[in-house]
C-alpha cells in the first residue's frame, strides 16, 4: 500500500466521506419525515430509504479511492464471495453498477460506447454498460476501481464466461472460473464435490493476490454475517404477504443492494434490521406501500432499471401493487442452505442453487409456491430482451400459470438496461388490457 | 332512435364511432380514415353524433390507439376489452376471438359470459397486420380491397418466405421480374399473412369457434385460409370493423 494512497483514501473516505455522507443522510431522513407519501399513489416514503443511499454512496465512494489500499476484485452476481470478503478484498459488481447506470438513465449512452467499440447488440446490456464504463471511463458514480482479480461464475448464464474473459484481457489479471453444473433436477454428490474443488482453487489464487491467507475464523465470521443479512432480507420479503403490502417488488430492487454487493459485513445487517422493524411496524399500522392496494401481483426477471419510476406509479394508480419479485425472492431463497459452521461446503451449495441455474419447471414451481404464500391475482412476466435465462420458458409458463394455476399472467418485451428494446405506447397498451381482464 | 351511449376507436388507420341504444343495438355509425390532427377529428366526429337525438347526454367510451387523446370521453378501454365486448354480444358464444387491425393483431379468449380469460398481441412487427397488405398492395399498385377476391380467386401461389414486411416487398420485385402472375404473388402474400396470425392463434392452444374482427375482416381470403389452418372455420363478425367502438359503446352504457 503506497502511502499517499493510504492517506488520501484516509482523509477522502474514512473522514470527510464518512461525515458528509452521515450530514447528507440526517438531510435525507428529515426530508422523508415530512413527505406524506412517496408518490400520488403511493405510501409513505420508507425511513431506512436515507441510511441505504448513505451506505451505497459509501460504497461507491471508497472504491473511488480504494485502489493501491485493498485489493479489488470484480466479481458476477451469482459469485462465491464470502473468502474474497474475509480476506479484505473490495468487492465491485459490474451488474450493480450496470443498474445504477440504469436508473440514472445511462444505459444507453454506455451500450452505445460498446457497440461503437465493436460489441453486439445482441449482447446483455449490463455487459455492454460495463464495457462502456470501461472503454470511456464514464460512470455516475464517480470511477470504478481496475480489478487486480476477477472471479466470474457461470450460475447466472454463459454470457459472464465471455464478458469477464474480454475484462481478464483488458486488465490483464487473473480471472478465476467457477462452473456450476446446471440443475435439471436434484444437485448430485459429485457435482457439490465438483463446486467444492474449484471454491478451493478459488480461494489460493485470491490468497495469491493478496498476498495473505485466508483466517478461518473471519470466513465464519463473514458468512455468519452472510446468513444473517440473507435470512433478514427474507424476512423483510415476506412482510408483503400482509394485505395491505408494507413494501413492494419496486421497493426491494433498490433495497436489494447491500444483499448482493455488502453481504458479510456488520453494517448491512444492522440497515436490513432497520427496514425490518420498520416494515414490522407499518404492517402493524395498516400502512400500506399503496395508498389504496386492490389487486396484487407477482414479477418474474429482473426490473427494468430506467422505467421503475412511472412503471410504480401507474401500477399504483391503478391500486396494483407488486408484492413479490422471482427476482429478488432469489437472494433470500437459499438462506436455510447455509450453515456458517461449515462455511466451503455450505457456499459450494448455494452457489449451486439459484434459480437461474436451475431448470424452468423449478421457476414454475416457485412462482406457483409465491402466488400462494403472497395471495397475488396474476403475475407480469418482464420478458428480458438482455436476459435469455431467465426470460426462456416464459411462454410456457405463462400458458400455465393463466391455465391450471389459474394466476392471469402478461409478458411485457423491454430489456432491463437497454431503454431502445422498450417501447412505451405498446407497453401500456399491453398493461392496460391485462389489468382490465384483472378487473383493476 | 335514440342513442344512449357512444363509443368511438382511434385505431392507426381508421376512427370508428358507434352509437347505440338503450338496449344495446347499433343506432348509428361512422367511420373515417384517421386524421394526424386526431383530437381534433375525433371531437368534430363526436359532435356529429352528439346532434343526435339523445347524443348529448350519451356517456362515451374511447377505446384505440388514440383513446387517450379523447377528450370528452367519459372512460378510456383498451380494444382488447372492446373487441371482446362487441363481438360476444353478435355471437352470444365463447371462442377465440382474432382482431387483424391496421397495425396490431391480437388473439383473444373469450369466456362463457363474454369476459377476456387471455390475450397475447403482436405489436413489435407489421407481418401479420393489416399494413402488410397495405405495403404489398402498394408494391402491386392494387387497392387493398380487391386483394382479397384476387387471392380467392387465383388457381396457384407462389410462397413468400419473407416474415419481414419490408424483405417481402423486395421478394415481390423478383418474383415479378421473373414472371410471376400477380394473384399468385398475391395469394401467396395472404398465406403468409395467415401463417403469422395462426401461429398467435396457436400459442392460446386451440380454442373454437374462431371469430375475426378488424378491418382486416373484410378480407374474404385471410377468413378463409385462417380456417383451413386451424382447422374449423372462422366465422367473420358483422362489421368487422366497428366491433371495437361498439363494444366501447356497449361500455359506456353500463353504469
Ligand atoms: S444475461 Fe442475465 S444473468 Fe447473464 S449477466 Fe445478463 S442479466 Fe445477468
Amino acid at each position: 500500500m503506497s502511502s499517499l494512497g493510504a492517506l488520501r483514501f484516509h482523509a477522502s473516505v474514512s473522514l470527510l466521506g464518512r461525515a458528509a455522507l452521515r450530514l447528507d443522510r440526517l438531510r435525507t431522513e428529515h426530508k422523508l419525515a415530512r413527505m406524506k407519501s412517496a408518490g400520488p399513489h403511493l405510501g409513505p416514503p420508507l425511513m431506512t430509504s436515507g441510511w441505504l443511499k448513505e451506505l451505497i454512496s459509501r460504497h461507491y465512494l471508497t472504491g473511488r479511492y480504494v485502489r493501491g489500499v485493498r485489493k479489488v476484485a470484480w466479481v458476477t452476481s451469482g459469485a462465491p464471495v464470502e473468502h474474497l470478503k474475509a480476506l479484505g478484498y473490495y468487492l465491485m459488481y459490474p451488474e450493480n453498477h450496470g443498474a445504477v447506470c440504469g436508473i440514472r438513465r445511462w444505459g444507453e449512452r454506455q451500450c452505445l460506447a460498446a457497440e461503437d467499440a465493436g460489441y453486439s447488440r445482441d449482447l446483455c446490456s449490463y455487459a455492454r454498460t460495463d464495457f462502456g464504463t470501461v472503454l470511456s471511463g464514464q460512470t455516475p458514480v464517480g470511477r470504478l476501481p481496475p480489478p487486480d482479480l476477477l472471479v466470474c461464475c457461470n450460475n447466472i448464464c454463459q454470457t459472464v464466461l465471455y464478458w469477464y474473459q474480454v475484462l481478464a484481457h483488458h486488465f490483464q489479471v487473473p480471472l478465476v472460473l467457477i462452473d456450476t453444473p446446471f440443475l435439471y433436477t436434484e444437485a448430485r454428490p459429485h457435482m457439490l464435490a465438483f463446486v467444492r474443488k474449484q471454491i478451493d482453487a478459488a480461494v489460493e489464487v485470491a490468497e495469491r493476490t493478496a498476498g495473505r491467507s485466508l483466517a478461518p475464523a473471519r470466513l465464519e465470521e463473514v458468512m455468519r454475517l452472510s446468513h444473517e443479512a440473507i435470512g433478514l432480507w427474507l424476512k423483510i420479503m415476506q412482510t408483503g404477504r400482509n394485505r395491505p403490502a408494507p413494501i413492494t417488488a419496486f421497493d426491494e430492487f433498490i433495497h436489494m443492494a447491500p444483499i448482493v454487493e455488502m453481504r458479510g459485513e456488520e453494517s448491512t445487517v444492522a440497515y436490513y434490521r432497520a427496514l425490518l422493524a420498520e416494515l414490522e411496524e407499518r404492517t402493524r399500522r395498516g400502512v400500506g406501500a399503496l395508498q389504496a392496494e386492490r389487486k396484487r401481483l407477482l414479477w418474474d426477471n429482473l426490473p427494468i432499471w430506467y422505467r421503475l419510476r412511472p412503471l410504480s406509479e401507474s401500477l399504483a394508480a391503478r391500486g396494483v401493487a407488486l408484492v413479490a419479485s422471482t427476482y429478488t425472492n432469489a437472494w433470500g431463497e437459499l438462506v436455510e442452505r447455509i450453515d456458517p459452521t461449515r462455511p466451503l461446503d455450505s457456499m459450494a451449495e448455494v452457489y449451486l442453487h439459484p434459480i437461474l441455474n436451475r431448470g424452468t419447471g423449478h421457476k414454475l414451481a416457485t412462482m406457483a409456491r409465491m402466488l400462494k404464500e403472497y395471495q397475488a391475482d396474476g403475475v407480469l412476466l418482464h420478458s428480458d430482451r438482455s436476459c435469455k435465462p431467465y426470460s426462456v420458458g416464459q411462454m410456457d409458463q405463462q400458458r400455465r400459470l393463466a391455465g391450471e394455476l389459474g394466476a392471469p399472467a402478461l409478458l411485457l418485451d423491454a430489456d432491463h438496461n437497454d431503454p431502445r428494446a422498450y417501447s412505451e405506447e405498446q407497453a401500456e397498451n399491453r398493461l392496460q388490457a391485462f389489468l382490465e381482464v384483472l378487473g383493476a | 332512435m335514440t342513442l344512449a351511449a357512444l363509443g368511438i376507436d382511434v385505431g392507426s388507420t381508421a376512427t370508428k364511432l358507434v352509437g347505440v341504444t338503450a338496449a344495446g343495438d347499433i343506432a348509428w355509425r361512422r367511420l373515417a380514415p384517421t386524421a394526424p390532427r386526431i383530437e381534433a377529428q375525433a371531437e368534430a366526429l363526436l359532435a356529429e353524433a352528439r346532434a343526435q337525438p339523445g347524443g348529448e347526454r350519451a356517456p362515451t367510451v374511447a377505446t384505440g390507439y388514440g383513446r387517450k387523446l379523447v377528450a370528452s370521453a367519459t372512460r378510456a378501454l383498451t380494444e382488447i376489452t372492446c373487441h371482446a365486448r362487441g363481438v360476444y354480444r353478435r355471437t352470444g358464444r365463447a371462442g377465440t376471438l382474432v382482431d387483424i387491425g391496421g397495425q396490431d393483431s391480437k388473439v383473444i379468449l373469450i369466456g362463457a359470459q363474454g369476459q377476456v380469460l387471455h390475450f397475447v398481441m403482436n405489436d413489435k412487427c407489421a407481418a401479420g397486420t393489416g399494413r402488410f397488405l397495405e405495403v404489398t398492395a402498394g408494391r402491386l399498385q392494387l387497392p387493398v380491397a380487391e386483394m382479397g377476391d384476387m387471392a380467392r380467386a387465383a388457381t396457384a401461389e407462389v410462397p413468400i418466405s419473407s416474415t419481414c414486411t419490408v424483405f417481402a416487398e423486395s421478394e415481390i420485385v423478383s418474383l415479378l421480374a421473373r414472371g410471376t402472375p400477380v394473384e399468385h404473388v398475391v395469394r401467396g402474400l395472404h398465406r403468409a399473412l395467415v401463417h403469422r396470425v395462426t401461429s398467435l392463434v396457436r400459442s392460446l392452444g386451440p380454442r373454437p369457434p374462431y371469430f375475426l374482427s378488424g378491418g382486416v375482416a373484410h378480407n374474404a381470403a385471410v377468413a378463409a385460409f385462417l380456417g383451413e389452418a386451424l382447422g374449423a372455420p372462422v366465422e367473420r363478425a358483422e362489421e368487422p370493423q366497428l366491433m371495437g367502438a361498439y363494444g366501447a359503446a356497449l361500455s359506456a352504457l353500463e353504469p
